[in-house]
């Protein structure tokens, strides 16, 4: 016969596995789309409303217009609307030609190089944001899924050093205000953890679209940290760390934020 | 009574000079001359001087949009002396090692300072005298 006790106890514990099996499955990351107001969430989300999908439009419209000295247009290669989903859900990725990883941008400017015999674009160039924003619009709801390439490891790593290293006047580390402060109000702006969802994003500071690395070069500013070099392996490095730690959290380009 | 005395060697050269710890505290003014509230108030509340409120709350009922990363600057100066908001502000990492509060009054041991700021601490010492007169106004 089972005791009053017994009963309980067996109950008390399905409540703590349950509890404890839903702690396991529930994702304590949050996109910084979850920390924006229901107005700019509605604006993301209304591909009408979005500014962004201006420049997804221009980025169509340069994928097929023939360039450089090959006369050739990126639908030459590449025809179709979905021809790069999940493109940008798995960029950096390595580059065996530099033995680096390269970012969406750099990998465009390959085949602006290379198959257009075309200028590569500038970094943060309108052109290049809008080529960018046309092919990550295609992994917009795919998980992030960064590629399990051993070669960039090292690379993921030293993104991940970079994050935790205090610099500039003000002392800061990336970790300290997104892996410890999220959530957090400085002055009027909440404190997102930090995540690479949405890029390229319509920021309405900036009243355009710019990459990843113009957002955290403002951090960078923001911390009286001496920016990186556009093209520097410290941005690719910490763009690997960023895209490993969301790793299956869905894209949202072309992102809104404040 | 034990006193620690520490001497901070800040920079050998520049700005910022050494300044004498005792025990949580730095008690003789950076300047030699006390501080100018009035002056101070504005520096706390500047967004781009001062910084304070990015963090801090406080007593400024015209400022709309405050931090809430640390505690409210009220009462600082009733919680605490002249020397130890003295040592907060030059150096809250020697309290610390984990805080996130900048050293106002500090320039080595910073790594990639933005060029326009290399070798300069983040507020002049006078600066420092008046963000300190103004936070012993702070009773309440
Ligand atoms: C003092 C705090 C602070 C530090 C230090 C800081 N950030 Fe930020 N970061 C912010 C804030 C605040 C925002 C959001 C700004 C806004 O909404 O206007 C942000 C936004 C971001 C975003 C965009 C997230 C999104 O949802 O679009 C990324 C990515 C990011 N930071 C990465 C970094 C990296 C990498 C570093 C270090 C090199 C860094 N941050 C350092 C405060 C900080
Ligand atoms: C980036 C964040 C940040 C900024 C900017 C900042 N502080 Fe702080 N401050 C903190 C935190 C966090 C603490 C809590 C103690 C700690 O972590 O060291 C603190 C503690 C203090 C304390 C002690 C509070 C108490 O009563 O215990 C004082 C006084 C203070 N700060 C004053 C200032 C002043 C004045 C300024 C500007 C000149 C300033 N702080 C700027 C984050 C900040």
């Amino acid at each position: 016969m089972r005791s009053l006790p017994a009963i309980v106890s067996a109950g008390a514990l399905a409540v703590f596995l349950v509890t404890w099996a839903m702690a396991q499955t529930a994702d304590p990351r949050r996109s910084g789309y979850q920390e924006m107001g229901a107005s700019l969430r509605a604006m993301q989300d209304d591909d009408s409303a979005n500014p962004g999908m201006l420049w997804v439009g221009e980025g169509r419209a340069l994928w097929a217009r023939r360039e450089g000295a090959a006369g050739k247009a990126c639908a030459d290669c590449h025809a179709g609307e979905t021809a790069m989903a999940g493109v940008a859900a798995r960029y950096p990725a390595f580059d065996a030609a530099t033995n680096r990883p390269i970012d969406l941008g750099q990998r465009v400017n390959r085949c602006r190089v290379e198959q257009q015999k075309a200028e590569p674009l500038a970094p943060e160039s309108r052109e290049l944001v809008a080529l960018s924003a046309f092919i990550a619009r295609q992994s917009r709801g795919q998980p992030i899924a960064p590629p399990d390439d051993p070669r960039l490891r090292p690379f993921v790593e030293s993104g991940e050093a970079l994050w935790r290293q205090r610099q500039g006047q003000l002392n800061l580390s990336c970790a300290q205000c997104h892996d410890d402060n999220a959530g957090g109000r400085l002055a009027g702006a909440t404190i997102p953890q930090g995540h690479p969802t949405g890029y390229p994003i319509y920021r309405l500071e900036w009243q355009a679209v710019g990459s990843l690395k113009r957002r955290l070069r403002n951090c960078l500013v923001g911390m009286r940290a001496e920016p990186y070099a556009y093209d520097s392996a410290e941005y690719a490095a910490l763009e690997l760390y960023l895209m490993s730690r969301a790793r299956g959290m869905a894209m949202e380009a072309p992102g809104v934020r404040p | 009574m034990r006193v620690v005395l520490l001497l901070v060697a800040l920079l050998l050269s520049g700005p910022v000079s050494a300044q004498t710890v005792v025990g949580d505290a730095i008690p003789q003014s950076l300047t030699g001359e006390p501080g100018d509230a009035a002056r101070g108030r504005a520096v706390v509340a500047n967004r781009q001087v001062g910084l304070c409120l990015l963090c801090h709350t406080g007593p400024f009922p015209e400022e709309r949009f405050q931090g809430n990363l640390a505690p409210s600057l009220s009462g600082a100066g009733a919680r605490w002396s002249e020397g130890q908001l003295r040592l907060r502000v030059v150096d809250a990492g020697r309290l610390n090692p984990a805080t996130i509060m900048p050293p106002y009054y500090r320039t080595e041991g910073l790594e990639r300072v933005a060029r326009a700021f290399a070798g300069k601490p983040i507020l002049s010492a006078a600066q420092v005298e008046d963000v300190v007169a103004f936070l012993m106004t702070l009773k309440e």
